[in-house]
């Protein structure tokens, strides 16, 4: 089982997942979340003690790896480790070649790690049920041990009338190798995570590393979780918890006009009404030798607004070469779409060629009115037209 | 002969006195058999009232004791769409088709683990519904675009389903049945569920079957076609371009576990002599070059 990221999850950053884990009783290194150098050293005077570490705040993955983790052994290098990390562009096997840019710090006490270990939860969609998965490999990406060394990631379908047994809970802890002297503690970390998942709708959820410290204590000292966003209305405290500096602008953008949009490399701007046609314009744009600038999915209720401000995302894309409009109307009627386009096409400035390709109900109106619009219209006649069409189009330019 | 609906099906519409409720009950009820079939509505504290003449009742169980509807359609909003059905589980309602947009993930773990042991088949959420042309449409496609033939339809997909169905047509194959699974991650019936189905039923010939990347279940079917399927399968599978790790809308169409991926399904498909197609323009074609032999 690979885990994987979700867009439309909700993520938080770190030290708030670590905030969530806290109240329900899994231990965390104690910390604090700073915006700015002094607040950093205002920290670290408050946790005390000789080290602390100075750890990049940003919704993406290997951060220590890029450089965004620093273990600090005095006050200078506190100041210098967040001086040098805030503002940072950091770069990340998760974050695309442009990285993110540092805004959060979190400050915090240092560990003596004996043993690091991975625990992570997913829903796994054939059992229908919340998968925990522990590793002794903790501290590595999970989905390297996954590759190559499988049987070393132990996996327990939970019953969620049950939630996690001690059973269940004592099994895969010793099948990991943790020393009963923390067996207790364990406990408290995987059926305190298990309880988080399940009371805040989460989708995924990480702890990596899980340490045991020297003194034999069991520690979260690295938590991830993302959310069900179909969940969010009953969460209002994990809605608060966004960062929109995190966000891509242009799905933030899309998202208020409840448009499903995600920004991808190429040249050619799709607008589509359903998910599953919205990729498969994309893959058939790419067969006739095109590349997708985006995916957008308009939804079944798109009218005049949405389809404007649908051209408006697209438009806003510097690569953009062309967009291709394709429907397929069912519930949504072609004539209404016509006018959408029309009136979008009038008020945005197009400076792209155009193909629409409609079908479904009032297809002939839809037609008649995007003919006798006067707009420079691309007609398509069914998807395989589109693609070559706005393939064609695309070069031209 | 279909699967799962036909013209004598008796339907109890939840959810029917909200906005989307009524436009869809509506247009089913003007489809084919539709006056015949829905029978019934069913809003709690609204008994005794009605819509477009079908009767409204407190409860899914007052609905299936006066009506005798055996399947439920659910139009209920995302927060009550799980006890929706829920409750038509516990009345015993023989097949649930759920349209709703949206549920929580771990409302649907939730039902579906209390589903096990019960006989009652579900189908979605967030599907299109099925059809059988020229008799029954219980859900949000668009009727006309169906005919009645011998083509099976499958798919996880809504406009995609549109877009087979649309291709067939104008071939001039028409369908047995056409059934929207859905494309939530946790859901009801799978292709897999349906196959067996439609290589049951007399009157169907051939099948098309639409997936999309994510999870394993166009897999799990492609497996049984091998060694169980009597009839042609054609299949296409949406999001090879799909970047890993985003999400196009359907919470399912997450590549996970080193499998799901589009080219992976593909793969497997092919393997085991299914039809496919890597374009969603052939669809149609494709079944008509096996058809013709």
């Amino acid at each position: 089982m690979r885990v994987n990221e979700a867009r439309s999850n909700m993520k938080i950053h770190e030290y708030q997942a670590k905030e969530i884990l806290r109240q329900y009783g899994v231990p965390t290194p104690r910390g604090v979340a700073c915006f700015s150098v002094a607040e950093a050293e205002a920290a670290a005077r408050e946790l005390g003690g000789a080290v602390w570490v100075v750890k990049a705040q940003i919704h993406a993955g290997g951060r220590g790896k890029g450089g965004g983790v620093k273990v600090a052994r005095s006050m200078q290098e506190v100041r210098d480790y967040a001086a040098q990390i805030l503002g940072m562009q950091l770069v990340t096997h998760q974050t695309g070649p442009q990285g993110q840019t540092v805004r959060r710090l979190l400050i915090e006490e240092g560990a003596q790690i004996a043993k690091e270990y991975y625990v992570g939860m997913v829903i796994d969609r054939s059992r229908q049920r919340v998968a925990l998965m522990v590793s002794s490999e903790g501290g590595m990406d999970i989905e390297e041990v996954a590759a190559h060394s499988p049987e070393k990631i132990h996996k327990v379908w939970i019953d969620p009338l049950a939630g996690l047994t001690d059973a269940d809970s004592d099994s895969i802890a010793r099948l990991i190798g943790i020393p009963d002297a923390a067996l207790v503690q364990a406990h408290a970390c995987l059926q305190g995570l298990y309880r988080a998942f399940v009371e805040k709708d989460a989708m995924l959820a990480e702890i990596n590393p899980l340490v045991l410290t020297a003194d034999q204590r069991v520690v979260a000292l690295d938590a991830k979780i993302n959310f069900d966003s179909n969940a969010l209305f009953r969460h209002p405290e994990i809605v608060a918890l966004r960062d929109l500096d995190e966000e891509d602008p242009a799905e933030v953008e899309a998202s208020k006009f409840d448009l499903s949009y995600i920004s991808l490399d190429g040249d050619i701007g799709c607008l589509v009404n359903g998910a599953g046609l919205a990729m498969a314009t994309m893959d058939i744009i790419k067969l006739y030798g095109g590349s997708p600038a985006n995916f957008l999915d308009v939804g079944g209720g798109a009218n005049k607004e949405k389809v404007t401000e649908a051209f408006k995302l697209m438009l806003k894309n510097p690569k953009l070469r062309a967009i291709l409009v394709n429907i397929f109307g069912g519930i949504m009627k072609c004539d209404v779409i016509a006018e959408g386009v029309v009136a979008a096409a009038r008020e945005v400035h197009l400076t792209v060629p155009l193909v629409v390709r409609l079908e479904g109900t009032n297809v002939d109106l839809g037609k008649k009115i995007l003919a006798e619009s006067g707009l420079p219209i691309i007609s398509a006649s069914d998807m395989a037209d589109a693609a070559e069409k706005v393939v064609a189009a695309a070069r031209k330019i | 002969m279909s699967i799962l609906i036909n013209k004598n099906t008796r339907v109890m519409t939840q959810g029917m006195t909200g906005k989307v409720g009524q436009f869809h009950t509506l247009h089913c009820k003007n489809y084919a058999n539709g006056a015949n079939c829905f029978v019934a509505g069913v809003t709690p504290g609204k008994a005794g009232q009605s819509y477009e003449g079908i009767p409204i009742y407190n409860t899914v169980a007052d609905a299936r004791a006066q009506t005798g509807a055996t399947v439920s359609v659910i139009y209920v909003p995302p927060p009550y769409a799980a006890a929706a059905i829920d409750e038509a589980v516990e009345a015993g309602i023989e097949l649930v088709i759920c349209i709703t947009e949206g549920i929580p993930v771990h409302d649907m773990l939730r039902t579906r683990y209390k589903m096990q042991g019960k006989n009652t088949l579900l189908i979605g959420p967030n599907c299109p519904g099925l059809i059988t042309p020229d008799e029954i449409k219980i859900g949000i496609m668009p009727g006309h675009i169906h005919r009645k033939g011998r083509i099976g339809v499958v798919s996880r997909s809504g406009t995609l389903t549109y877009e087979a169905v649309g291709q067939l047509s104008a071939l001039g194959y028409g369908q047995s049945s056409c059934v929207g699974i859905g494309g939530d991650p946790i859901n009801g019936m799978k292709h897999l569920d349906v196959m067996k189905l439609f290589n049951d039923d007399a009157d169907t010939d051939a099948v098309v079957m639409v997936g999309e990347i994510g999870g394993s279940d166009e897999e799990e079917c492609a497996r049984w076609i091998k060694d169980n399927m009597k009839k042609p399968v054609v299949g296409f599978i949406a999001g090879i371009t799909a970047p890993p790790g985003k999400r196009m809308g359907h919470a399912g169409a997450i590549i996970s576990g080193g499998q799901g991926g589009a080219e992976d399904k593909l793969a497997v498909m092919e393997e085991c002599g299914i039809h496919i197609t890597r374009n969603p323009a052939e669809m149609g074609r494709v079944m008509q070059k096996i058809l013709k032999g």
